[in-house]
């Protein structure tokens, strides 16, 4: 069977880099589910959850707003923030976004906020990802 | 001439500045090593980074954007990035002489980094805001960094953006340099983090022709200010690791001159001390001899 080879990237460091059979990403136009032989696709994508199938398991990830570049052999995302569902820990995302809400409260200046808003999002992202998993 | 008492105390001071030294250095090394890595990490994102701005340019076709605008520059910002602290060498000074050359009345700067605000203060020039980094410089602080300079030009306080940084070539060499970061001449590879070659590719030799999702224009739009960001970030990690690198060279140099200096101080006290007990001995046998007669 043909493999898509996903590669995830943030900044910082390469996140996740695995052949896969299908990808569902979420779009900044809504979900897209990508197979192997797509065609060729430049897109944006918002905060939210990539599910990488491999070996007929599903797996999942919470990524922040990015770009994608989609080949028939190859899904590379650019993101500011990618992490495996498994890797998530609640406890502290949790408290981050406790700790973001709060800071939303204060005065800030718009970079502050945009800041703060950017790392509220990706806490709730990871919650999001996270529950919905064990429920 | 000063007492055995005297270069003993100043053995011993040089000493202790020869323990700080030392300390300093290992840091240094520890910490270049880990700016270095960063780079590192960072270069699979370059890379894809270019290949998708690559395919955009290509696939947008005739493009307009407010960050690629040419105007005639009547004001200038410049981006200046130096260390929070001294002791690093050349580093700073080298820094300063680049940004000393922008003319005074058409330049307002951008500082990151402590040095080089107070520079800026102290040389009476316009300073437009003042940022800090970390040691492991964060993406969320280069960004923060690049939207307020692509503000300022978008909204037309600037004509243009100048970057002064130190790249970092080797351990033993960085280089100031001075780079144009606003408006976008043409886009260039990112170059590769570590080594710095700055090799630059031409883009356009993606020949897949691409989908966009909603547009070309809009995706290369989008992309456009996070390939400022991520430029900024390479700046910032090149500062980082040549900040670092400096640092540990500057301190290396510090602690052989403390032991070269440990080393003629011991040289010139055992000397002194080996003419007091001559002396003393002339002294002693030539009383003995005075009484002995």
């Amino acid at each position: 069977m043909a493999t898509l080879k996903l590669e995830i990237v943030t900044p910082e460091a390469k996140i996740y880099s695995q052949e896969v059979e299908m990808v569902t990403l979420p779009g900044v136009d809504g979900e897209m589910g990508i197979y192997p032989m797509h065609i060729p696709l430049m897109t944006q994508v918002a905060a939210g959850e990539i599910t990488a199938r491999h070996g007929g398991k599903d797996h999942f990830l919470a990524i922040g707003d990015g770009f994608v570049e989609i080949t028939g052999e190859r899904v590379a995302i650019l993101t500011d923030m990618a992490i495996k569902a498994d890797d998530i820990d609640e406890a502290r995302a949790e408290e981050a976004r406790k700790r973001a809400e709060a800071r939303l409260q204060e005065k800030l200046t718009d970079e502050e906020q945009a800041t703060v808003q950017a790392a509220l999002v990706h806490s709730l992202t990871q919650l999001n990802v996270k529950r919905r998993r064990r429920s | 001439m000063p007492s055995t008492r005297d270069i003993r105390r100043r053995i011993k001071s040089v000493k202790n500045t020869a323990q700080i030294t030392r300390a300093m250095q290992m840091v240094a090394s520890a910490k270049m090593r880990k700016a270095q890595l960063a780079a590192l990490a960072g270069r699979p994102y370059a890379v894809l980074m270019n290949e998708v701005l690559a395919a955009a340019s290509e696939g947008a076709g005739e493009f307009t954007h407010p960050l690629l605008e040419k105007r005639a520059v009547r004001k200038r910002a410049v981006l200046l990035i130096t260390s929070d602290k001294g002791l690093c060498g050349a580093l700073n000074t080298n820094l300063l002489r680049e940004a000393a050359k922008y003319t005074k009345d058409a330049t307002v700067f951008v500082c990151a980094g402590k040095k080089g605000a107070q520079w800026v203060s102290r040389a009476k020039r316009e300073l437009a805001a003042e940022f800090s980094y970390k040691d492991t410089p964060l993406f969320a602080e280069a960004r923060a960094i690049s939207k307020s300079v692509q503000q300022m030009f978008i909204d037309g306080t600037v004509d243009a953006v100048d970057v002064v940084f130190t790249n970092f070539i080797s351990t033993l060499n960085q280089k100031s340099e001075v780079r144009q970061l606003l408006p976008i001449q043409e886009i260039q590879a990112l170059e590769a983090g570590v080594d710095g070659e700055g090799q630059t590719r031409k883009l356009g030799e993606a020949s897949r022709e691409y989908l966009f999702e909603p547009g070309a224009a809009t995706v290369l739009g989008n992309l456009l200010p996070h390939y400022l960001n991520y430029q900024v970030y390479q700046f910032l990690q090149e500062a980082k690791a040549s900040e670092q690198s400096a640092r540990m060279v500057a301190m290396k140099n510090a602690t052989d001159n403390a032991k070269q200096i440990i080393k003629d101080l011991t040289l010139e006290y055992n000397k002194l001390r080996q003419a007091n007990i001559t002396k003393e001995l002339l002294e002693i046998t030539s009383a003995a001899m005075a009484m002995g007669t």
